[in-house]
């Protein structure tokens, strides 16, 4: 169906089709941030050996999260006197909608693709980085010490891990030989990128939790020196926008290492008869699995420790992990 | 034709995301200024400092290692918009454009170099 919506001509009925798609999508991403956020609970209790929450919504606590949701909507928004009032407003939102409008460029399966972009990766890549601002910008607004360290700390740490992230995706740049998605999906028809480019898996999957700021790279909010970093000011359901940015990214990055890294809709080995979405799905869950399985194992490292690894291990990495994977290129493949 | 229908509603559709993505804050809130309540006082609006009275502005001057990092971020940044179109044309440019990238790369390494050994990529 979406084929031939895509290669229509344009028109305001695709614009309205287009916006009842959007928003299809967006409520099934806060579908996902409900329970990943129950999950992320869950399983980080399961880790430490205690129930977790199990009173709402049965054992399970399945209305857990709904139930913090209702909460803080019904919370009072309080704007602090000495704040900077328009960019202490307008700062959630330039933080959210970046988050959202990765999400066009993803293929979910054969069937389910939005924008189909020459430049996916570096839309994605050029997309995610604007969100930055957004924290910089309530970090600096909330005129408070504790939002003020960690704003700065969120943009140095993530223009830090930029580099290393985006470097890493041209080894896959390289053997596709194109930034669209679909074609690194359909690249991928016999091998995953995660065996021929392990390096730069590893390199991006580092980069990725410190880009989207979790545990153990979680300094940005790290509660027990910065209260609640660049939100500390932040109340009810303007701290909540930026909480769903943040799922967002979980879901935007682990379904981009889906895709560029386990080859997205593409079935393991015989089993082709199991749907491509399944197969999305699966693996999808797999990765966030992997980022909450990290976040609770590792302790928080130091700030300079973690510019250090930036710059001075995964940078020089990936740079060498490009020029290995071209030469290899040039010598066999040619 | 259809690759450049493709094109156009590709781009629609970021559009509509954009579009989306700021209106979805905007209702909840909307929908949330309808239920909360809004009794602003003296002591709510204070600036939250760990229970102390708030002394000074928080909008100071920051530290210069930050300004640092941000012009390497954006020699590293540039170095990467050039090698995106080199990856992407790769099969076609051969052997010369990789060896025209490595000297590229390693100039721009030495400068990374030269920070290291400035102590700029030290965090104290």
């Amino acid at each position: 169906m979406m084929n031939e919506i895509m290669t229509s001509q344009p028109s305001w009925l695709n614009v309205l089709k287009f916006t009842g798609l959007g928003v299809a999508l967006i409520l099934v991403v806060i579908l996902f941030v409900t329970y990943a956020i129950l999950a992320e609970r869950k399983v980080m209790a399961f880790m430490q050996m205690r129930p977790g929450p199990n009173r709402i919504g049965g054992k399970l606590g399945i209305l857990q999260t709904l139930a913090d949701v209702l909460k803080l909507l019904l919370k009072e928004n309080i704007t602090p006197k000495s704040a900077d009032k328009l960019l202490f407003l307008v700062a959630p939102v330039i933080a959210f909608a970046p988050a959202f409008m990765v999400m066009a460029v993803i293929p979910f399966s054969e069937n389910v693709t939005f924008a189909n972009l020459n430049v996916g990766v570096l839309y994605y890549v050029g997309i995610s980085g604007l969100s930055i601002i957004g924290i910089v910008a309530a970090g600096w607004a909330s005129n408070n010490k504790y939002s003020l360290l960690g704003g700065m700390r969120a943009a140095a740490q993530m223009i830090s891990y930029e580099i290393p992230l985006v470097l890493s995706l041209l080894g896959v740049i390289l053997l596709t030989g194109s930034m669209n998605l679909n074609d690194i999906i359909k690249a991928q028809d016999n091998v995953w990128y995660i065996f021929t480019q392990p390096i730069a898996f590893v390199i991006f999957f580092i980069a990725a939790i410190a880009e989207l700021n979790r545990g153990p790279f979680d300094l940005v909010e790290a509660e027990s020196e910065l209260v609640g970093g660049f939100s500390t000011e932040y109340t009810g359901f303007r701290w909540a926008i930026f909480m769903l940015a943040e799922y967002f990214y979980l879901f935007a990055m682990s379904s981009l290492i889906t895709v560029l890294f386990l080859g997205g809709w593409q079935p393991v080995m015989f089993l082709g008869f199991i749907p491509g979405s399944v197969w999305f799905a699966l693996k999808f869950l797999f990765v966030v699995f992997l980022f909450l399985w990290i976040r609770f194992t590792f302790p928080r490292i130091r700030a300079d420790q973690l510019m250090e690894l930036g710059w001075k291990v995964l940078l020089p990495l990936a740079l060498a992990n490009v020029f290995i994977t071209a030469i290899i290129k040039e010598i066999f493949f040619r | 034709m259809d690759a450049l229908n493709t094109y156009f509603n590709s781009y629609t559709i970021v559009g509509v995301f954009l579009v989306i993505g700021i209106l979805l804050p905007l209702v909840a809130w909307g929908i949330g200024a309808l239920v909360q309540p809004h009794e602003p006082n003296e002591e709510k609006e204070k600036t939250y400092e760990s229970g102390l009275d708030p002394f000074h502005e928080a909008t100071v001057k920051f530290h210069v290692r930050y300004y640092h990092i941000a012009i390497l971020f954006v020699i590293f940044d540039v170095e990467t918009i050039f090698l995106y179109p080199w990856a992407v044309a790769y099969d076609k440019l051969g052997l010369f454009a990789l060896i025209e990238m490595l000297i590229f790369v390693t100039l721009l390494l030495i400068g990374l170099l030269y920070a290291w050994k400035k102590k700029v990529l030290k965090w104290m």
